[in-house]
């Protein structure tokens, strides 16, 4: 029986810092870690003692690439616990908003990240040389996404306009008309990614998920809906800490994080799309229909076909607002310096992101907890790998490596934000561990 | 045009490291759409994580750092980033100023570890979030939370041609003039920083209404003492005027010595 190791000392196209490590002992896969080695920031320790108003800004910097679901998560959980109801108008800017960082985000990780290996280019600017379109595509697409957030926000990354209770300043109904001939484009080019996406060769590998997103009676979710998945799980955010825990290993800096009694989950586009395919606009169902992408999808590389659905989805539903916006009467409502504690869950492009607060009585936080989508995904990513590897015995050493590199990257890990956390670990015993 | 023509082995050879940070300011790189292809068309990406698995040896030409340190490891990672890079640009505020987790730099760290940790032997992690320049010498630091994409443009091209880059150091109420804003720092009730701050967003906070927080770090010739008494004079309590200078530049010296003469008034 031989032995042999596959590992990788710096993971390439995600988002952070990790390596990887897996052990073979013949056909049978030994040992698999996907070590963090980012180094922890502590955000839950620094956001005490400041002012619930500070928290979307600072929260923004746990990622440069999804600050606006940092944002997000952190308003929504303010304002619960403060008991605010924010004006219509502004719940449509913010699905805007999220919208922009969906098609920023999905088109950065769709081709610039992940289609690389479909492809076997090192990256994007190797592959730009045979695919010059696609790649000029892929960036006005891009730049579609950072517009929607520039004009809402200020700048692509770390917005400036998020406020509790609403917006700083809030765009003109001109402004958003502005974007339609853009977006319509935008529509029309993600239909293609789809198409395009779906002719790449996808590995036969499906797994058994559970999937947890959110689910909301109207929509497809951004900002609001309970919590579900394929396995019973029906909930509000205020009761996911009991549902779920994290847990410290020890070649970890990021917690993982489980369902209480079950064990590792999926969070992302593969899970939103297989609980909320009947949510999505005719236009998205179409195209995935088309692709031949049916819910369930059980086979994680195909979740770059996903991604592309859900950019159709969030082009479709930038036009629909762009057209149906009115402004709101005033950018933000006060919000009231108030004791309190609330929760709240939205979906970044890569999951879920849990934020709890408690402030006292001037609106000061005592606590914080940040729970963040790709922290939820690095156990199930351990155990696709456990499995996937064991498909892969007789493959080269080199091309092996690459795919287990491609295995990780269907889950567009962002390691810098699974490392914000207060009680991170970096085990110096493990240093020894890579051969 | 020659440039852009030449082979991959001529011409200047760019890396990007990582330390503590966000990813922000790498990501501003991919970000500069309209740019990008024209950029890797002039340069060769030898070393870019984030972008590319081909990762190959130095020397550099030009070395971006982003981050801050924070650990053993990445002190001892820097110096041999230094040596690897011909010029070494700092890019954002974790580089230039120990970032957002320089929070930490005021709390008793041990005391902390032991009260979370329950082994606190493992934790390799520094009591400080320290610049990159407090560990290596650097040829130029390029400021924001995050940079600004055209500046960064602006340095690499002005690098490139071996002429100085033409990114201002004046504040950002001369940006705010320029955009014929009402001036928030004196007709407001609002924490505006903008006299205090480097200019290089383009006067953003103001322009959507809200006063500037300083993610630019502090200008050149930062009037911090005038500023906290206008805090002062508009009844803000000190230790708001604290958490006002500790933010994303809060070990910049500057704010830091306003920090903490405000937190002793």
């Amino acid at each position: 029986m031989t032995a042999r190791t596959i590992k990788v000392e710096t993971l390439a196209r995600v988002e952070g810092e990790g390596s990887l490590y897996i052990k073979m002992a013949g056909d049978r896969v030994a040992d698999v870690k996907l070590k963090i080695y980012e180094p922890p920031r502590m955000f839950e320790a620094f956001l005490r003692g400041r002012h619930y108003s500070e928290a979307p800004d600072i929260t923004a910097r746990i990622c440069g690439i999804c600050p606006i679901a940092y944002q997000m998560s952190a308003v929504h959980a303010i304002e619960r616990a403060l008991g605010v109801r924010i004006d219509p108008a502004v719940r449509l800017l913010r699905r805007l908003f999220y919208c922009g960082e969906w098609i920023e985000s999905h088109t950065l990780h769709v081709y610039m990240l992940h289609t690389p290996d479909f492809l076997g280019y090192e990256d994007v600017i190797a592959m730009a040389g045979a695919h010059r379109q696609v790649v000029e595509t892929a960036l006005r697409l891009k730049k579609i996404g950072n517009r929607i957030v520039s004009l809402l926000g200020g700048r692509e990354i770390h917005p400036i306009s998020t406020a509790v209770g609403g917006f700083y300043k809030t765009p003109t109904k001109a402004q958003l008309l502005e974007l339609l001939p853009d977006l319509e484009w935008a529509v029309q080019a993600s239909l293609d990614a789809v198409q395009w996406t779906a002719g790449l060769d996808f590995p036969n590998f499906e797994q058994d998920y559970e999937f947890v997103a959110l689910r909301h009676p109207d929509e497809y979710p951004l900002n609001e809906g309970r919590l579900v998945s394929n396995r019973g799980l029906d909930i509000d955010a205020a009761e996911y800490e009991d549902h779920f825990t994290e847990y410290h290993v020890k070649h970890s800096n990021a917690l993982q994080s489980v369902v209480r009694g079950r064990g590792s989950y999926l969070v992302g586009p593969l899970a939103r799309f297989n609980l909320n395919f009947d949510k999505l606009p005719a236009v998205a169902q179409e195209a995935a229909t088309r692709a031949r992408l049916q819910p369930p999808v059980k086979n994680p590389f195909r979740s770059i076909i996903v991604r592309a659905v859900e950019l159709v989805f969030a082009c479709a539903e930038a036009c629909r607002i762009a057209r149906e916006y009115e402004p709101p009467v005033a950018p933000r409502c006060e919000t009231p310096d108030r004791a309190g504690m609330g929760q709240a869950i939205t979906e970044a492009p890569r999951g879920i992101l849990y934020h709890r607060y408690a402030f006292d009585d001037k609106g000061l936080i005592l606590t914080a907890k940040i729970v963040p989508p790709t922290s939820q995904n690095l156990r199930r990513i351990e155990d696709d790998l456990r499995e996937y590897a064991a498909q892969l015995v007789a493959w080269p050493q080199k091309e092996a490596t690459w795919k287990c590199e491609q295995a990780i990257r269907n889950y567009d890990p962002c390691i810098s934000c699974a490392t914000h956390f207060l009680n991170l670990v970096v085990d110096r015993t493990e240093d020894s561990i890579l051969p | 045009m020659s440039s852009r023509t030449k082979s991959s082995k001529s011409k200047p050879r760019v890396a990007v490291f990582k330390f503590a940070s966000c990813d922000g300011c790498q990501l501003s790189l991919l970000d500069a759409e309209d740019e990008l292809l024209a950029v890797v068309g002039a340069i060769d990406i030898a070393y870019f994580p984030e972008a590319s698995r081909a990762m190959r040896k130095g020397p550099y030409d030009i070395g971006l750092v982003e981050g801050s340190i924070t650990t053993h490891a990445d002190a001892q990672r820097i110096q041999e980033v230094r040596r690897q890079c011909k010029t070494l640009i700092t890019i954002g505020a974790c580089a230039t100023a120990g970032g957002i987790q320089a929070l930490r730099n005021w709390k008793d760290v041990d005391e902390f570890i032991r009260v979370v940790y329950a082994s606190p032997q493992f934790i390799s992690t520094l009591k400080l979030s320290t610049p990159i320049a407090e560990h290596v010498p650097i040829d130029f630091e390029l400021r924001g939370c995050p940079i600004n994409k055209l500046q960064l443009i602006e340095l690499i091209t002005a690098t490139l041609a071996g002429r100085k880059p033409n990114i201002p150091t004046y504040s950002v109420c001369i940006e705010c003039k320029r955009k014929g804003n009402v001036c928030i720092a004196v007709t407001r009730d609002s924490t505006c920083l903008g006299p205090v701050t480097q200019a290089g967003c383009g006067a953003l906070c103001p322009s959507y209404d809200r006063g500037c927080y300083g993610c630019f770090g502090p200008m050149e010739s930062a009037n911090t003492a005038s500023m906290a008494n206008h805090l002062q004079y508009l009844g803000r309590p000190p230790a708001e005027a604290v958490r006002a200078f500790r933010s994303f530049n809060a070990w910049a010296w500057q704010f830091r010595k306003a920090s903490e003469e405000c937190e002793h008034k």
